[in-house]
């Protein structure tokens, strides 16, 4: 028969005994597979309770605020692409909108419904690899292996229309640099026939999954308040229910020619923030099914060509288009904006980007502000993981899906 | 829906009188730009009255003026000036305030009391600008390294740096264990 006896921690081990009651300091990155990125926390656990947290970031400082006050508008494109790593074409999209907002130009339709396309694919790229790296952060590696599969398939269409698989700098100020290839319908197309069915397959592994709850339900849950005072945007502030998505409240492109809900969850947990983006990416492939419905022909490009380059053809036969030409590449000369100042923000896949230019009136901007919605969401984490476990710190980390390059910029 | 600016900057002009600067607007945004004495009570009235309620903090940033162009230096009294991108979820619209900051004493009151988002964002303006928050809870760097010298996104930092590539410390020979 088994007994139990008290025993005399003292006596056992007597370091241990000396803990009972301090805390100790230890580290979370920057080098550990579930930071996902350079980023450090700091932190101090009395046993495997978090006391205190203190997140150190800027590992991937890179400078991108400066270096745009040096580059021309189109340049910065490119400088875009580096921002979120993981939706870049979201970023794309989000910093030529501010541009035209800025210069007052507006896109043809035809490049307003091929940029809603792909801004929403790129979003199902994102959070599809969100879903699947929360998964696998909790243990589950399955759902990690098989949301891969489905990115490398979306990064197959953005390369068919882009050239590129990551660094995409698909916009231009005006437009974008190319219309998409003749087969693009039929790719995009082949590929919502078959995305919804995974969805069906991870909700049916995960969603009731007893210790995927166990891990996410009332884990690092904020309240509407906090996340509102906070600057929370994007999947983690609808979970918490505050249904603002700047699709909806300030619609941009042709999204209000197009029908979608904006899915919210009162809890402000992990698990909420899972669902909704779980919903999320089905009202995206809505969306997408409806601008390929919708998508009319004509010119991808504004017709002004102070801003946009002519087509090529003209520039060979056409003096104007020549100037033009010459006019836009041309260091020094370059494309002129108002000298004013704009801010300009999209939903990206982690929240409201924005994008605050201050223009002089020379072809460089004077300065230029990315509103990163990664740095304002960490913010919350030391409040998030206040008391809780070590490894629930994990489980909120990977649902914040936090990009370091977008949060160090 | 939206937000009577018109009656606002009445209201803004009674209450603050000779802290309001200007008001500019351009493309449908308005901006607020004031002096940056009483900027705290100018933000807790925009985030408290019913008529505009902005709870959100947006974004904090900063703008430097060194180099502006003189037809823009009118509107750009001091060389610093600190934007705040205010959103109102009631009333779905948007604010700028603009308080401006001398070189010297580059200071401000922090705003961390009014919202949490200005903890982090006023860390990356001090970071980034050398701009100092009186009453900030935390005001330590926060991209740059804590020993580092110098404010890269002031307009008198050259681009490519001070030479801290170039004079990064190295081993000369393999330490002792």
């Amino acid at each position: 028969m088994a007994t139990t006896e008290s025993v005399d921690i003292r006596k056992v081990a007597p370091n241990a005994a000396k803990a009972v009651g301090s805390t100790i300091q230890m580290n979370l990155g920057p080098q550990h597979p579930a930071t996902h990125g350079t980023l450090r926390f700091k932190l101090e656990v009395s046993g495997e309770t978090i006391v205190k947290c203190d997140p150190e970031i800027g590992f991937l400082h890179t400078g991108f605020e400066k270096l745009g006050e040096y580059r021309n508008y189109n340049q910065f494109v490119v400088i875009t692409d580096r921002a979120n790593y993981l939706s870049p074409l979201n970023n794309n999209i989000g910093f030529a909108i501010a541009c035209e907002d800025l210069f007052g130009i507006t896109v043809p339709p035809r490049g307003q419904y091929l940029r809603v396309i792909m801004a929403e694919l790129s979003r199902l790229a994102d959070h599809v690899v969100s879903v699947g790296l929360q998964a696998m952060d909790l243990g589950a590696f399955s759902a990690m292996l098989w949301t891969f599969i489905e990115r490398e398939k979306l990064y197959d269409i953005f390369e068919a229309v882009t050239g590129a698989r990551l660094t995409t700098s698909w916009t231009r100020v005006g437009g974008i640099f190319r219309d998409v290839p003749a087969d693009f319908e039929t790719l995009v197309r082949g590929f919502l026939a078959k995305f919804p069915a995974l969805l069906d397959e991870i909700e049916l592994m995960l969603s009731r999954n007893k210790i995927f709850m166990d891990r996410t339900v009332g884990v690092s849950a904020l309240t509407k308040e906090q996340a509102v005072s906070y600057g929370v945007t994007g999947p983690v502030l609808r979970a918490t229910g505050v249904p603002y998505d700047v699709r909806r409240a300030k619609p941009y492109l042709c999204y209000s020619d197009l029908k979608f809900d904006v899915p919210i969850r009162n809890e402000g947990d992990v698990y909420a923030r899972y669902l909704v983006r779980m919903e999320e990416m089905r009202q995206s492939v809505r969306i997408v099914e409806q601008a390929l419905d919708k998508l009319p022909d004509g010119p991808v490009n504004s017709v002004d060509h102070k801003v946009t380059l002519p087509p090529k053809e003209m520039v060979y036969w056409d003096m104007e288009s020549l100037i033009h030409h010459f006019k836009i590449v041309m260091p020094g000369h370059g494309i002129k904006p108002p000298q004013n100042e704009i801010y300009s923000s999209t939903e990206a896949p982690n929240g409201e980007l924005g994008f605050y230019i201050v223009s002089d009136g020379t072809g460089l901007p004077y300065r230029i502000r990315i509103r990163p919605p990664s740095f304002y969401n960490l913010a919350t984490f030391p409040l998030q993981t206040q008391n809780g476990l070590l490894s629930d710190a994990v489980a909120s980390l990977s649902s914040l899906n936090i990009i370091a390059g977008e949060l160090d910029r | 829906m939206g937000i009577d600016f018109k009656a606002l900057q009445e209201t803004v002009k009674q209450r603050f009188g000779e802290q309001v600067l200007a008001w500019s607007e351009f493309r449908g945004q308005y901006g607020l730009h004031v002096k940056s004495g009483r900027i705290v009570e100018v933000l807790r009235f925009l985030r408290d009255d019913p008529a505009t309620k902005f709870v959100m903090l947006t974004d904090v940033t900063c703008v430097d003026g060194l180099k502006l162009p003189e037809t823009m230096e009118q509107g750009f009294p001091e060389r610093f000036a600190v934007v705040y991108h205010l959103y109102s979820l009631e009333h779905n619209d948007r604010l700028r305030v603009k308080a401006f900051v001398p070189e010297d004493p580059c200071e401000i009151d922090s705003a961390a009391g009014l919202w949490a988002a200005a903890n982090w964002g006023e860390r990356e303006v001090f970071d980034l600008f050398g701009i100092n928050f009186r009453g900030h809870p935390d005001l330590r760097r926060i991209l740059m390294p804590a020993n580092y010298e110098g404010h890269p996104l002031r307009k008198d930092y050259p681009l490519k740096g001070r030479g801290e590539r170039d004079n990064f410390p190295k081993y000369t020979e393999i330490p002792e264990a």
